[in-house]
């Protein structure tokens, strides 16, 4: 390191021009100096205090206390208290070591050459040297025997390697293919378990479905994805505002007197989603906005999904509960590589 | 605007008010009386008066007969609820033909309202208001109207009932400005864009859940103090990306300057 106004060794670059240097007002005035050391000394030791408070107040303040504080609204004291304090402690160490370095520290100004990046000619030399002696020390060129033998172990030390990858294993096999839903299955309300009375449904109705059973088969599993899978919604639209179905036909349709079954999950990255608007039947993913048009086969009308919402196809059973006809003819969710075999 | 405003109204209208105010005297009588039979409690003379309103502030959209036009949609069949919900909130009238209906100080009085209710409410029947029994919400389980909002409400009106964005332009509304009586009957009429949640989706006493969970969060504290409107990790990364990030470069800057 070496003072900024002598010239630099580098005779390609053009000389700096020199800066004069400023001194500080603690550099000329020793009061200043003095009042710079107390200044550091006092954030240090308030540094201390906050982290003795800190304790203190873990130690005597009730943790359900609350306050009311401007701004922020109500909360509780203790978690203002230990933020503010422990806050304080660890900024004031930072704030008084700048505050030393900026005041009472050298302030000339420096500059440090970079070392060559490229190796020295003769180290070049002596590296090519080392290793063709190596070379011919090995007797490698000589013995052909052990040279073949080590490039065959060299070749097969790999292969175990991909062996472990199976581990990654098994596929998801059809798994993305089915759902719960079978021929039959009692459609429920979700929170609630209860079955759905086809008549009682008014048209524009909203209700978050799933299949009977679900609930007994998470409580004994713990396992969250047949609901993931088998999550419905059930809309209710006039028949005559009905433009089309993804099956069915005029004697045995997929709706059932206006009431449609589609799957909750995006088929774009798989949100849940109903946000449906009765009046115009479109459902729209807050995710990335993709939006269906649910009188119209679930068929994408804007955003990022590239597949219609599949439809579940209903009916009722003899007591008038909604029932479905059997599983998701199409994939739920986001689509994968071999969503359309 | 193509509303007539209150002080362009018919002479006669003055009377039918009178009338109206009458009617609805005599309703709240019956209501104290035996709040279940309140929603029958209509006469020919409200109804009438309900007409004329309707004539003046709401039949150039919804037609002389209620029964619909290009600007409005037909109002046979919505019921009394429906109307007391439009109106008590300001949706209806709307002041401009817009795409969204805000929410704003209501045009018409109690009475005025009651009359327009019993009016359409002659044309077709529809869900009736709700009794005040039914919106009591004093016992109701507000864990289950929890689970209940989160499955149903939350996509729309935001997790703590903040409201969100539709569809080109349209939103859903806020939930803390409405009333126990209004929230309901949202629910049973789904109105503008808002699906139907009808007793029979969720009943009675899940509805008074929904509502006590919306009331709870009202007056819930927000135990991590500043709430930033409740939105999500939209305005908390505002927050946290101007605010941290300019603490951070307001440090750098103090730590860069050179000392006088």
């Amino acid at each position: 390191m070496r003072e900024l106004d002598s010239h630099t060794s580098n005779p390609n670059r053009p000389p700096l021009a020199p800066i004069p240097h400023e001194l500080r007002r603690t550099d000329v005035d020793a009061r200043a100096a003095k009042r710079a050391e107390r200044q550091v000394a006092a954030m240090f030791g308030m540094s201390a205090v906050m982290a003795i408070l800190f304790m203190v107040s873990f130690a005597l303040v009730d943790p359900k206390l609350r306050i009311g504080l401007p701004v922020i609204g109500t909360t509780y004291l203790l978690n203002v208290l230990m933020g503010v304090t422990f806050g304080l402690s660890i900024f004031l160490i930072g704030a008084g070591a700048i505050h030393w370095a900026k005041k009472l520290m050298p302030d000339s100004e420096v500059v440090e050459e970079r070392h060559e990046l490229a190796t020295s000619d003769e180290e070049k030399v002596l590296l090519s040297e080392t290793f063709n002696a190596g070379v011919q020390e090995s007797g490698i060129g000589q013995l052909p025997l052990v040279r073949r033998s080590l490039l065959g172990a060299l070749a097969l030390f790999p292969i175990p390697a991909i062996f472990m990858l199976r581990d990654l294993g098994p596929g998801p096999g059809d798994t993305k293919f089915n759902t719960m839903w079978t021929e039959g299955t009692r459609l429920v309300r979700d929170v609630t378990y209860e079955p759905i009375k086809a008549d009682e449904i008014p048209i524009g109705t909203l209700i978050n479905a799933v299949p009977e059973g679900l609930e007994e088969l998470e409580h004994e599993t713990g396992n969250l994805n047949a609901r993931a899978k088998a999550v419905i919604i059930v809309i209710r639209i006039s028949p005559d505002e009905i433009v089309s179905q993804q099956g069915g036909t005029p004697d045995e349709p997929w709706d059932y007197n206006g009431v449609l079954a589609y799957s909750k999950v995006c088929t774009h990255v798989g949100c849940p989603i109903s946000l449906y608007e009765q009046r115009t039947h479109h459902l729209l993913c807050p995710c990335h906005q993709s939006t269906y048009d649910m009188a119209d086969s679930g068929r994408v009308i804007f955003g990022p999904a590239s597949r219609r919402m599949p439809q579940l196809a209903i009916t009722v059973d003899s007591e008038g509960y909604l029932i479905a006809r059997g599983d998701f003819a199409e994939p739920i969710g986001p689509s994968f590589w071999e969503v359309r075999k | 605007m193509k509303f007539p405003s209150i002080k362009r109204r018919h002479p006669v209208a003055a009377f039918f008010v009178m009338l109206a105010a009458l009617g609805v005297t005599t309703a709240i009588y019956a209501a104290f009386d035996s709040p279940q039979v309140q929603a029958a409690v209509t006469s020919d003379a409200q109804i009438a008066a309900g007409k004329a309103l309707f004539a003046e502030g709401c039949a150039s959209c919804h037609g002389l007969n209620a029964e619909g036009t290009t600007d409005g949609p037909s109002l046979i069949g919505v019921g009394a609820a429906a109307v007391d919900f439009q109106v008590s909130s300001g949706r209806m009238p709307m002041a401009t033909q817009s795409i969204q209906a805000p929410r704003k100080a209501p045009v018409y009085d109690e009475a005025e309202i009651a009359a327009l209710a019993a009016y359409v409410a002659s044309l077709a029947p529809g869900p009736s208001i709700p009794t005040a029994d039914m919106v009591d919400y004093s016992d109701a389980d507000v864990a289950l109207g929890g689970e209940l909002f989160r499955a149903n409400c939350a996509q729309c009106h935001n997790f703590a009932g903040q409201g969100g964005a539709l569809t080109q332009g349209k939103y859903a509304p806020e939930l803390h400005s409405a009333t126990a009586l209004q929230i309901y009957e949202a629910m049973i009429t789904g109105p503008q864009n808002m699906p139907v949640f009808s007793d029979e989706t969720l009943s009675v006493e899940q509805k008074q859940a929904v509502i006590a969970y919306i009331m709870e969060m009202r007056n819930a504290d927000n135990p991590g103090g500043l709430d930033l409107g409740k939105f999500g990790p939209v305005t908390e990364g505002l927050f946290a990306w101007t605010g941290g990030l300019g603490l951070l470069i307001a440090a750098a800057i103090w730590i860069g300057v050179k000392a006088k």
